[in-house]
């Protein structure tokens, strides 16, 4: 163990330590802003300077380990003036516009210099010219917010495996881009959203749709739909000071009607819907002899990177549209009819943890109805937008319940928002279906949040492997062990975002910064489950509204209808730079 | 910059073959970009987006990895370069003895501005840092010879002298002016 002092307080870390973390331990605030722990750690900022006895400058306390014997200050004079200089010369080539900001209010550049106690800004001169790239449908980049902290390349890089965006050039022309500068529409971005998380100013956000949803829901000719994904009603409340992991179901839905959405429905029931046809894939191909394994497709980042990265593990790939697609489909066909309303009057909104659905959303292939399966997504953030437009308290509203028939789900459908939880609904069906009963619920062996995760499970005297991954890089690892033969799966759930749709980058950014993103994640994972043990029904197919959706409408899981409405395909991509073998 | 970077290069051309036996050789040293970038350069003349890829592809690596070190390095050249590259050193000895002439003067000659290539491919005309020749300061490169002791008078004899030897006048000259400057 190394001693050493941290303004006057003696402590005791582990050899590699930091002096940043061992501060953070003795409750000493540093502030960071190029930090992100273990993912980016390059002293690059120089926010986080401190003094340490017999060194002859300031030390970034990030990159700097503890030594026995050291005497570190984290607040003297020269300290609190370097780190006033390095906001000043930030602020002196940043795009000053806070008011009017998509980040105002939860800017940490902003409350750096509240807390540094900056007070006004001694330099002026040129500034780098602004890119501005809305070439992609998710996400949207302007790099006159950009302070160069590289949080961005590092999460696409480190926790991704993508690599979309790189720091390029030097001194003054630096900039974060795409490979030779091409937009991001052109890159090789799945759209996850992951650099939104973790930007600390305005220069990279998700596209914002809030106007569009603005004006259908002003037109009195259409009839306008919402439905919610299962992580939104476990993070939503965190954007009304709600604790992280409160499950606000009914406040959502109550807010949403507020908001003047003809129906309030459930991306729940889509999940349900998922699960028949998935389970009903999963047999299929379990008795046909393939392809296997059967992997997941309802996360359209993890769609996306395969269609760059992994073209050979696109047959797969789940023919299955996601839940919501899966709902926009049954909204413009079955409720349609059911309620004569013209389909070219509906409007499906979809408010979801994450970006990348924007993109899903606009794929050309998922119109299987002739109309578009869902005409908007908003984030999570963008729906806490619209309420605080609108005046909407979330924590003050009484609690209300789905609309019926699309507002029914099950506790399986709640699983789809954290990591393993695509992979438990499903095995909870196939699994009754197989042995003829219900004999199993809870399937603990895929969940947690562990990178990977594999089990091997007897279902119906048959071995049933299964594997779990969330994170695209630690779904490359498991991908490259199936293409080495070295891991053989039936079944396989892959996540692209961190802990899964609960830690989704259309997702409320962290009140404590982006190091409490683990914390986050766990808190709203746990909050799924309890929406999950809440729920009278936990097995997919025993939601009632599915069986009258079957019996009235599609006929028969993976029959003529559904393969029309509710199943998709995928094809290969090349975006710039990437050339897979 | 979003207009086709490829340079006009064809991924059948024989160079990326020798370019692999390279790659090839280097790819488990760590770090082996550089210099795999390095003899890309030598190979191609520059560095577009055709032979980015092909580089970050076969080393295994993100191709905006390796387009964020080739933008670092003044060295490396995403547009075709001439026959003769001119590098002006700007670094401070060169730059307080009047570097910033010398470069005028072969603006003005060559009609062409820091990045560019002439119309006839001859010369292209960098600016750099420090060629690690400050006691012959002001300094200049022409392809890989050193001119010290430069003026902007000396400019058009000494681009005269490559104007001849790619006209195959001369044999090999301009390395004796180099070694004029050295004293």
């Amino acid at each position: 163990m190394i001693q050493l002092t941290i303004d006057g307080r003696p402590i005791q870390v582990e050899p590699g330590t930091t002096v940043l973390e061992a501060a953070r331990r003795l409750g000493i605030r540093i502030p960071t802003l190029c930090y992100l722990k273990e993912i980016n750690q390059i002293g690059a900022c120089r926010m986080c300077v401190v003094e340490v006895k017999g060194y002859r400058t300031l030390q970034t306390a990030c990159s700097l380990p503890c030594a026995d014997g050291m005497e570190v200050r984290t607040n003297t004079p020269a300290v609190r003036a370097a780190r006033r200089m390095v906001l000043e010369l930030l602020l002196s080539d940043h795009q000053v516009d806070c008011p009017t900001c998509l980040r105002a209010g939860d800017c940490e550049l902003m409350r750096l210099a509240q807390e540094t106690g900056l007070r006004s800004v001694r330099f002026t001169g040129e500034k780098h010219p602004a890119r501005v790239d809305t070439s992609s449908p998710a996400l949207a980049v302007d790099s006159s917010k950009c302070i160069l902290c590289q949080r961005c390349v590092a999460v696409c890089r480190e926790v991704q495996g993508v690599a979309a965006i790189s720091l390029a050039g030097r001194g003054f022309a630096s900039r974060v881009v795409p490979f030779f500068d091409h937009e991001l529409g052109e890159a090789a971005c799945t759209y996850c959203g992951q650099c939104t998380l973790v930007c600390p100013t305005g220069a990279l956000t998700e596209k914002d749709d809030t106007e569009a949803v603005w004006a259908a829901l002003l037109d009195p000719e259409k009839h306008v739909i919402v439905q919610t994904a299962p992580a939104i009603r476990v993070s939503l409340g965190e954007a009304f000071g709600l604790p992280p992991g409160t499950v606000a179901t009914g406040q959502m839905v109550a807010a949403l009607r507020r908001l003047g959405f003809d129906r309030v429905f459930d991306t729940n029931l889509g999940a349900d819907l998922t699960i028949v046809e998935e389970a009903s894939e999963l047999i299929q191909r379990l008795r046909s002899g393939g392809p296997l394994p059967l992997m997941t497709s309802c996360c359209p980042g993890w769609v996306k990177y395969a269609e760059h990265f992994w073209p050979e593990f696109l047959d797969n790939l789940s023919s299955c549209k996601s839940p919501h697609q899966m709902f926009g489909a049954m909204a413009k066909t079955y409720y349609a009819q059911k309620m004569g309303i013209d389909p070219a009057k509906i409007v499906v909104v979809s408010i979801m943890p994450c970006t990348a659905k924007k993109f899903e959303a606009s794929r050309p292939e998922l119109a299987g109805s002739g109309y578009p399966d869902v005409d908007y997504v908003l984030t999570t953030r963008e729906l806490a937008r619209m309420l605080r437009q609108a005046g909407i308290d979330l924590a003050a509203l009484p609690e209300e319940e789905f609309d019926a028939p699309l507002g029914i789900s099950t506790g399986a459908g709640a699983l789809f928002g954290a990591t393993g939880g695509v992979m438990e609904a499903a095995l909870r069906t196939a699994s009754t279906w197989l042995e003829g009963e219900p004999r199993r619920l809870v399937f603990t062996e895929v969940r947690g949040l562990e990178g990977v995760r594999e089990a091997s499970l007897t279902i119906a005297g048959q071995e049933l492997k299964v594997a779990v991954a969330h994170g695209l890089r630690n779904a490359a690892r498991l991908l490259e062990r199936i293409r080495s033969g070295e891991a053989t799966y039936h079944f396989v759930e892959v996540m692209a975002c961190p802990g899964g749709c609960v830690g989704g980058g259309g997702q409320p950014l962290p009140a404590d910064g982006p190091d409490s993103l683990p914390a986050l994640r766990q808190a709203r994972v746990q909050a799924i489950y309890r929406v999950d043990e809440a729920k009278a029904i936990r097995y997919s197919h025993e939601n009632p509204a599915i069986k009258q959706l079957y019996a009235e409408f599609l006929g028969e899981p993976l029959g003529e209808v559904p393969h029309r409405l509710l199943h998709t395909h995928y094809h290969a991509r090349q975006p710039v730079g990437i050339r897979v073998r | 910059m979003a207009a086709c970077g490829c340079g006009g290069i064809q991924p059948d051309d024989p160079r990326f073959r020798e370019l692999d036996a390279f790659i090839d050789a280097h790819r488990h040293v760590r770090g082996s970009l550089i210099g795999v970038l390095h003899r890309a350069q030598e190979l191609f003349g520059f560095l577009p987006e055709e032979v980015q890829q092909h580089v970050a592809q076969r080393l295994g690596i993100p191709p905006s990895q390796v387009y964020g070190v080739v933008t670092f390095y003044n060295y490396f050249n995403l547009r075709p370069t001439g026959r003769y590259t001119i590098r002006v050193c700007m670094g401070t000895a060169c730059y307080v003895r009047g570097a910033d002439k010398v470069l005028q003067a072969i603006q003005s000659e060559l009609k062409i501005q820091p990045g560019e290539m002439t119309s006839d491919g001859l010369f292209s005309l960098e600016v750099c840092r420090c060629i690690g020749c400050c006691g012959l300061a002001p300094a200049i490169m022409v392809g890989e010879e050193v001119f010290g002791n430069m003026t902007d008078a000396k400019v058009p004899e000494v681009l005269a002298r490559f104007r001849q030897q790619a006209q195959g006048g001369e044999p090999e000259p301009a390395v004796a002016a180099g070694k004029e400057g050295a004293r």
